[in-house]
């Protein structure tokens, strides 16, 4: 029978989760590298057993984890990344030069073919690649380097590289995301980016069309349709049909459509999910009710989803690396909160419950689908 | 010649790294500093790379702090010769974690 293991990043420590493949009972593991924050934690699809793990803090700096065994044992690898060549600088928060510092890594992305490649997202904002099982990093420093790089600025958490999408049709392609630039992509493995923010509009900046400078908050894609891209900006819920070249916006009736997280359902690439957040100034549910919106005509229409979620007092935040999907028949959606739960559905969002409660913050989710 | 052992003193969430206990014990050759202690420290455990000092410029990491003798020799140049209390190992070499608050983790 199948299983599913949730990998969960919170802020004092990394939790496992495993379940067979009903999800209604879960073994809890943890907590993993306790005190220590878990920004993610992911599987490679190449092998499953492979877990990496960016641990960090504000004291000690970037450790990466690296499990062979499914999270079972873990051993520190390289944790040393150098930006390429003279840093130069972005913007900071006052408009002003700022050097480029290395400060954490956010999203790990393990190759989709080998199980000793796996990219890094760092803030700030870089992409970084190790092809010897996290061991060694070299920086992808085309990202940086392809022009826009000193009109970034940093988002309210930083300036991170929290999202990177692998094609799984074309190896040469690799859409990234940036707080505070926005989406890029690469068609030739990383030499040269473009940014592909058209019709993204933002209303905080100078020019609220700019080519850069957006605040998207995540990128989402069915592995089936590489050109079909969702986003979760700071406010509005974009959809691109054309990789990335040109979006509109697919907020339609939600209730509010600022917020972090979005996820493609496994099996249906037409039906997506977001859980909005009031505002960017109020980062709670709007009503102290916590409801996920599910989308099954990829935007504009949305239902909640409320069975089993916390319908009143409920102010916490599901930030942006915090949702997840299985792969079973019958496809799981998950979701943390930073006041430490993981629900999860096992019916694709109608029923809700919380499989584990009162962890530190959750951070990330990520879930695998195991034989 | 037998070398005394110098005694580190390190902050919980290095012990954990590194899997060892409050105390660890390591041999220093040549001038005991702070530079040959971290020296010898990331040799015999590389995990702690990256964790006090810079990877590349070998600062001192900021929220990071040394202490020898009931002294901060933080801003101490790393090549100074420390207390022949430590370099003996009659007193440990301490590294701190800086108490900085923590609202935000």
């Amino acid at each position: 029978m199948s299983q599913v293991r949730v990998l969960v990043g919170t802020r004092k420590g990394a939790f496992i989760l495993t379940s067979d493949g009903k999800r209604q009972r879960w073994d809890v593991s943890g907590p993993h590298f306790g005190g220590w924050q878990i920004y993610h934690l992911k599987g490679s699809p190449a092998d499953p057993s492979r877990l990496y793990a960016s641990q960090s803090n504000d004291w000690f700096g970037q450790q990466i984890q690296r499990s062979d065994d499914g999270g079972k044992t873990w051993k520190p690898v390289g944790n040393k990344f150098v930006y390429d060549g003279v840093p130069g600088t972005h913007q900071w928060y006052d408009g002003t030069p700022h050097p480029w510092e290395f400060k954490r890594v956010w999203h790990l992305e393990p190759s989709l073919n080998d199980p000793d490649t796996v990219y890094a997202g760092a803030e700030d904002a870089a992409l970084f690649r190790s092809s010897d099982g996290g061991q060694t990093w070299q920086e992808i420093s085309g990202l940086r380097s392809h022009g826009t790089g000193p009109r970034w600025q940093p988002g309210a958490g930083g300036m991170c590289l929290h999202t990177i999408l692998l094609d799984a049709k074309d190896p040469a392609r690799i859409f990234i995301a940036i707080s505070a630039a926005g989406a890029f992509r690469t068609d030739d493995a990383g030499k040269t980016w473009q940014p592909i923010n058209r019709g993204l509009r933002s209303e905080f900046m100078p020019d609220p069309t700019a080519e850069v400078g957006h605040c998207v908050h995540r990128l989402a894609m069915h592995p089936s349709r590489p050109d079909v891209l969702f986003m979760q900006k700071h406010w509005d819920v974009m959809r691109s049909d054309d990789a990335g070249n040109n979006w509109h916006e697919v907020s339609g009736n939600l209730p509010t459509d600022f917020g972090f997280v979005i996820d493609v359902h496994a099996h249906e690439p037409e039906t997506i999910y977001v859980v909005p957040i009031k505002s960017d100034s109020e980062h709670y549910p709007p009503e102290g009710k916590l409801r996920v919106y599910r989308s099954r005509t990829g935007g504009n229409e949305w239902e909640a989803l409320a069975s089993g979620l916390p319908q009143q007092d409920c102010y916490v935040n599901v930030l942006r690396d915090a949702m997840a999907v299985d792969s079973l028949d019958s496809c799981g959606i998950y979701f943390g909160t930073t006041g430490g739960q993981v629900y999860a559905s096992p019916d694709a969002g109608d029923n809700w419950s919380p499989i584990v409660r009162d962890l530190p913050a959750v951070v990330a989710v990520e879930v695998q689908t195991l034989p | 010649m037998i070398r005394p052992m110098i005694r580190v003193v390190l902050p919980p969430h290095l012990r954990s790294l590194a899997n060892v206990d409050r105390t660890v014990e390591i041999e220093v050759t040549g001038p005991v500093t702070q530079r040959t202690i971290l020296d010898a420290l990331e040799t015999r455990y590389p995990m702690l790379r990256g964790t006090m000092r810079d990877h590349v410029t070998q600062q001192r990491r900021p929220l990071v702090r040394f202490f020898a003798c009931e002294e901060d020799i933080s801003h101490d140049s790393p090549d100074v010769l420390l207390p022949d209390a430590v370099a003996s190992g009659v007193e440990p070499f301490f590294i701190i974690g800086a108490i900085a608050g923590g609202g935000r983790v």
